[in-house]
């Protein structure tokens, strides 16, 4: 029975893995300009990106998914499941990225920033040789935890109808009448998938680590 | 100012469905923190056949996608020969998946408690189960609580996810109301609306729960 389970519930890996490949891309950029934003010397700027962090955080994540898929079509502004679920999910890994950026920044010495001012580098240089490589550094298991906070999130993209592994482990538990097992299989993909991002993320922190030269 | 109007009428149908959202949240918590007690102090236990049933219920339920779990039991209890309404299951599913998350919390609290406290409780003649209850849980508890409530505030939000398996809770109500009228940017935009401005007011309380537990900390 499971091995007629496994593979029709493993085509959803694909959809999982793109939609929160692509909303953590995403969202971490916008994190950037919002981490970018929430320390700009403009209180306007500043107060607009708590602002957004705020309102962002406080809605759950299922209410997003369906104003963007259900809600936006009103203003005549059409998307397809997949679109609208990384539409979505960007938006939240946008400012949880932004909190997580925020607190690896806060973690690099206020010394650094001036031994480079002293050296004679310019806000660039500093800021893109000497702050962000240290700040990614410290940054980078809270990125990948959340990067897996964000997998298994993912699973609501089901409710709006993208084929991704929880769909399909929906399908075979009606079509089969084998629940259980249907979402054993779907939950043991998705823990063996956390697994490979949490291993990843631990050589390349340790790669990280030897290259800097801190135990 | 339409959707003001708009608004208005359908207060009377979305506030039951916040009240069951509450509900489940209320339960979820009263039976997940206890259970995450449970789990923290059998995987701090000595025997082995215990550590290996909390490990296995942690894993589960932190790995699992809430949602996963939800449908695993929505859709396995019943060929068990066990029916129960779904906003039971829920209640348990979401139970399960807050008492995975607050034993991690607990278990922090518990090994933050200084090991000169324990062996003070010792000395002092408390042993075993006494000494637990008198020393070190007060002292865990007070450290676990800012997470906690933390996590109070993300089973709320959770709760919303009870709407797959069909309980009339918030997320379900403005469904149907949305299927009715199609006006689904403006009743998401409301129940949007509710969701954040009770989550604000939470973390306002938490907020001053903080500070309240902080108290003996600062000298005057």
């Amino acid at each position: 029975m499971i091995m007629d389970l496994l593979p029709a519930i493993a085509r959803g890996v694909g959809l999982t893995l793109y939609v929160t490949g692509a909303s953590l891309a995403i969202g971490g950029v916008i994190g950037l300009v919002l981490v970018g934003a929430a320390r700009s010397p403009f209180a306007l700027v500043r107060a607009a990106a708590t602002f957004y962090i705020n309102v962002v955080r406080v809605i759950p994540p299922i209410t997003w998914l369906f104003l963007i898929y259900f809600g936006l079509p009103q203003f005549a502004l059409r998307l397809s499941t997949i679109q609208a679920a990384i539409i979505g999910f960007s938006i939240i890994a946008s400012a949880f990225m932004a909190e997580i950026y925020r607190s690896g920044l806060l973690s690099i010495p206020d010394g650094q920033r001036e031994a480079a001012h002293a050296l004679g580098l310019s806000t660039v240089t500093t800021v893109g040789h000497i702050i962000t490589p240290q700040a990614f550094r410290v940054a980078l298991p809270a990125i990948a935890t959340y990067g897996i906070g964000l997998l298994k999130d993912s699973a609501l993209a089901s409710t709006i109808g993208v084929r991704e592994i929880t769909y399909y482990a929906q399908q075979a538990a009606k079509q089969t009448h084998e629940g259980l097992l249907s979402f054993i299989v779907a939950g043991a993909l998705y823990i063996v998938i956390s697994l490979v991002v949490a291993l990843i993320s631990r050589r390349v922190d340790l790669r990280l680590r030897k290259k800097i030269g801190v135990a | 100012m339409d959707m003001i109007t708009q608004w208005f009428d359908w207060m009377p149908n979305l506030v039951p469905g916040l009240l069951v959202s509450l509900q489940l949240t209320g339960l979820a918590l009263l039976f997940g923190f206890p259970l995450g007690l449970l789990f923290a102090v059998m995987a701090a236990s000595k025997p082995v056949p215990l550590q290996w049933v909390s490990f296995l219920f942690v894993e589960i339920g932190r790995g699992l996608p809430a949602l996963v779990l939800l449908y695993l039991l929505y859709f396995s209890l019943p060929d068990a020969g066990i029916t129960l309404t779904s906003l039971t299951t829920a209640i348990i599913a979401l139970s399960w998946n807050t008492g995975a998350y607050a034993s991690e919390y607990f278990r922090a609290g518990l090994a933050a408690v200084p090991l000169g406290q324990k062996e003070a409780a010792l000395t002092s003649g408390l042993r075993g189960w006494t000494g637990f209850r008198l020393i070190i849980l007060p002292q865990a508890l007070r450290i676990s609580t800012p997470p906690l409530a933390g996590l109070a505030v993300l089973v709320f939000q959770g709760s919303a996810l009870a709407f797959v398996i069909a309980v009339p809770e918030l997320m379900s109500k403005a469904f149907e109301i949305g299927s009715i009228t199609f006006e689904y940017l403006s009743v998401y935009t409301l129940t949007a609306v509710i969701y954040g401005t009770l989550t604000l007011v939470f973390l306002g309380l938490i907020r001053v729960l903080e500070q309240r537990l902080g108290r003996h900390l600062q000298r005057t």
